[in-house]
């Protein structure tokens, strides 16, 4: 009986310890910049992503990282990056990156302006492709990531047809739907996507839109950002900052 | 305008989903063909009157096989009926289907009751399979008849909201994804419910002029007659609203015109413009109108109408192509066009399309094998009713 209480005694004071510690240095402050991915604790993280177009480099380091990551099929995407180049005579020419970067070409006249717009999927609040399962395999799970049951999805394709982003797809390994996950297995551990580690230029900025301290939160104060297709009515939670007015 | 997502550099859609709705337009259009004549009395086509019953339900029983044939994981096909998400159209697929397959079944028990009591007097495996889909009940009388029709008749009238139901609701899958211009559109359930009305008369004229003529029967010409001045009214209908559809994209001439009136220029300009309008539409349509129009001899009027009802049938499954697989080249970029043409021998390919369209016509032999389709056809030359 004494051996138990005093073991009971010791966990409580392990406890009260950890406790403290984590009064002390918030878990926000050690997961700040990118890795913001925990939340403060306060209230239930709510994740979202921003995109800063102004500062995206079109190194395409998060599409090999988010290849790595998960393991992505060839031939399909969970993020891609776009390069826009406009001319001087209005002439909008995109393309995105395979796995092997950007075509160069010799270029057709000159170019106004260029600049690189990474995508990935919306976790859109009314996801529209989670509305269309037929079984329930797609869901939004309470932190606000898009995810899909691979145990249950019939790879149907509707989800694929339903977004409007381009972003779903069925792949050709497990003919099931695949998409963007925020990397849900990192946000598990406190760590960011692997796309948002990799960028070597914060472009990508994901965070806690429930945190109003979070990265994510006061950039979204600050800047100005547009919202990819809003007339559909999807809400989506990938805010795309300065983008320019070509890109849907 | 040559970008499209990287995740849409192949259609999702095949040809098996090209297919899907044009078989449930046939199971539509031949059932309300047959309700025509059990609910609405139009005795004329009683000669056909089994045979569109019967012909609904074996496309029926086909209906879900292209699906199968698409899906990535056809093993879990049921978790759309024990899992089913009701805020999707799809979801309602399963018990759509059931439902009206129930219905089908049933009425043609019976419809057919006393055929297969006939057949269940005899002996063999024939005999022995009526008396199973009997269940064992072969009592007949001047009361179990009228039973049996009142019955048959409330069927066909609650199978025609069903057939419109299972077909339009096709429509409705395509019609309600915002994400797409060219499907996006309230029409697309009443354009579908048209069009699946157009190519179930037209099954079954091509259908029962080429057993009649491989069988030596003569043509019920009243029937053939009337099943033309439908098809006519019908194609009409359909396609005006198909036209009216685009057209007032056109005219409003919004943003997404831009896309959409360069995919029918171009992606779509032989499939859509010359073959499914300016071929398969026209053409019918002045050949069933100069037939509704004027007296023909039987001879001829007969060519033009199978010719006509042959071409509507290639006309319709032109116009779920154009829907279907057109709606997939439209990159959802609004920059470019993707490019589709189904292999001859892929899982998803045209060989086995042509195999699971040419299912239903087998299954509708050995039906004929069974029970009798066209009990009253009489013989060219002759005069007397014949069961063949």
């Amino acid at each position: 009986m004494t051996d138990d209480r005093n073991r009971s005694r010791r966990e409580v004071l392990k406890l009260l310890a950890a406790g403290s510690g984590l009064l002390v240095f918030p878990l926000g402050t050690l997961l700040a910049g990118e890795r913001e991915a925990a939340g403060d604790g306060a209230r239930a993280p709510y994740w979202a992503y921003a995109v800063d177009t102004t500062r995206c480099i079109g190194c395409c380091a998060c599409m090999r990282a988010c290849r790595d990551e998960n393991d992505v099929t060839a031939g399909v995407f969970r993020t891609w990056v776009e390069r826009y180049r406009i001319g001087f005579d209005g002439e909008v020419r995109v393309d995105a990156a395979t796995d092997n970067g950007y075509v160069f070409e010799p270029a057709a006249g000159e170019v106004a302006r260029a600049f690189f717009v990474p995508k990935l999927c919306n976790h859109c609040e009314k996801s529209v492709c989670n509305q269309v399962c037929p079984v329930g395999a797609a869901f939004n799970t309470p932190d606000g990531v898009v995810l899909v049951d691979q145990k249950h999805c019939i790879g149907c394709g509707y989800c694929v047809q339903a977004c409007p982003y381009g972003s779903r797809f069925i792949d050709p390994k497990t003919h099931k739907a695949g998409k963007c996950t925020f990397c849900y297995h990192r946000l598990a551990e406190g760590l960011a996507p692997a796309c948002v580690h990799a960028c070597p230029r914060e472009a990508r900025i994901f965070g806690d839109l429930n945190d109003p301290h979070s990265k994510l939160s006061v950039l979204l104060r600050q800047r100005h950002y547009r919202l990819l297709k809003p007339e559909l009515g999807t809400h989506p939670k990938c805010y795309y900052l300065e983008l320019d007015r070509e890109v849907v | 305008m040559d970008f499209v997502f990287p995740n849409e550099q192949n259609v999702t859609w095949t040809v098996m989903i090209v297919l899907y709705p044009y078989i449930t337009g046939l199971v539509a259009g031949a059932f309300i063909v047959s309700s025509l004549y059990h609910v609405f009395g139009r005795t004329e086509l009683r000669a056909v009157a089994r045979f569109s019953l019967a012909s609904a339900f074996v496309f029926l029983l086909f209906a879900p096989l292209p699906l199968l044939m698409h899906l990535g994981q056809p093993q879990r096909a049921f978790n759309i009926m024990i899992t089913p998400n009701f805020s999707s159209a799809m979801a309602g697929f399963g018990f759509i289907y059931a439902g009206y397959l129930i219905v089908v079944v049933m009425e043609i028990w019976f419809v057919m009751r006393h055929s297969f009591i006939e057949r269940a007097r005899g002996a063999g495996p024939i005999a022995w399979l009526c008396r199973i889909i009997l269940l064992g009940n072969a009592h007949e009388d001047d009361a179990t008849r009228a039973a049996d029709h009142r019955i048959a008749r409330f069927l066909a009238g609650l199978g025609i909201p069903m057939a419109c139901l299972l077909h339009g609701y096709v429509g409705f899958l395509f019609g309600s994804l915002k994400a797409n211009p060219w499907w996006s559109t309230p029409l697309m359930f009443v354009i579908f419910i048209f069009s699946a009305i157009v190519s179930g008369i037209a099954v079954l004229i091509f259908h029962y002029m080429v057993v009649a003529r491989l069988n030596g029967w003569r043509l019920d010409q009243p029937c053939v007659r009337s099943l033309a001045k439908y098809l006519w009214g019908f194609m009409i209908i359909a396609v005006a609203l198909e036209l009216l559809e685009v057209m007032s994209i056109a005219y409003k001439q919004t943003e997404e015109w831009e896309v959409l009136g360069m995919l029918i220029r171009e992606k779509l300009f032989v499939s859509y413009v010359v073959l499914q309008y300016l071929v398969f539409s026209l053409i019918p349509f002045f050949l069933l109108g100069i037939n509704s129009l004027f007296s023909l001899r039987d001879r001829v009027a007969n060519a033009m109408v199978w010719t006509a009802a042959t071409m509507l049938l290639v006309q319709v499954l032109l116009m779920r192509w154009n829907v279907v697989v057109g709606g997939q080249l439209v990159s959802k970029s609004m920059r470019g066009f993707t490019d589709y043409f189904p292999g001859l021998w892929e899982k998803e390919g045209i060989a086995v399309a042509v195999v699971i369209f040419t299912l239903p016509f087998g299954i509708l032999w050995v039906f004929n094998k069974i029970v009798p389709l066209f009990p009253e056809a009489v013989p060219r030359g002759g005069s007397a009713s014949g069961t063949k």
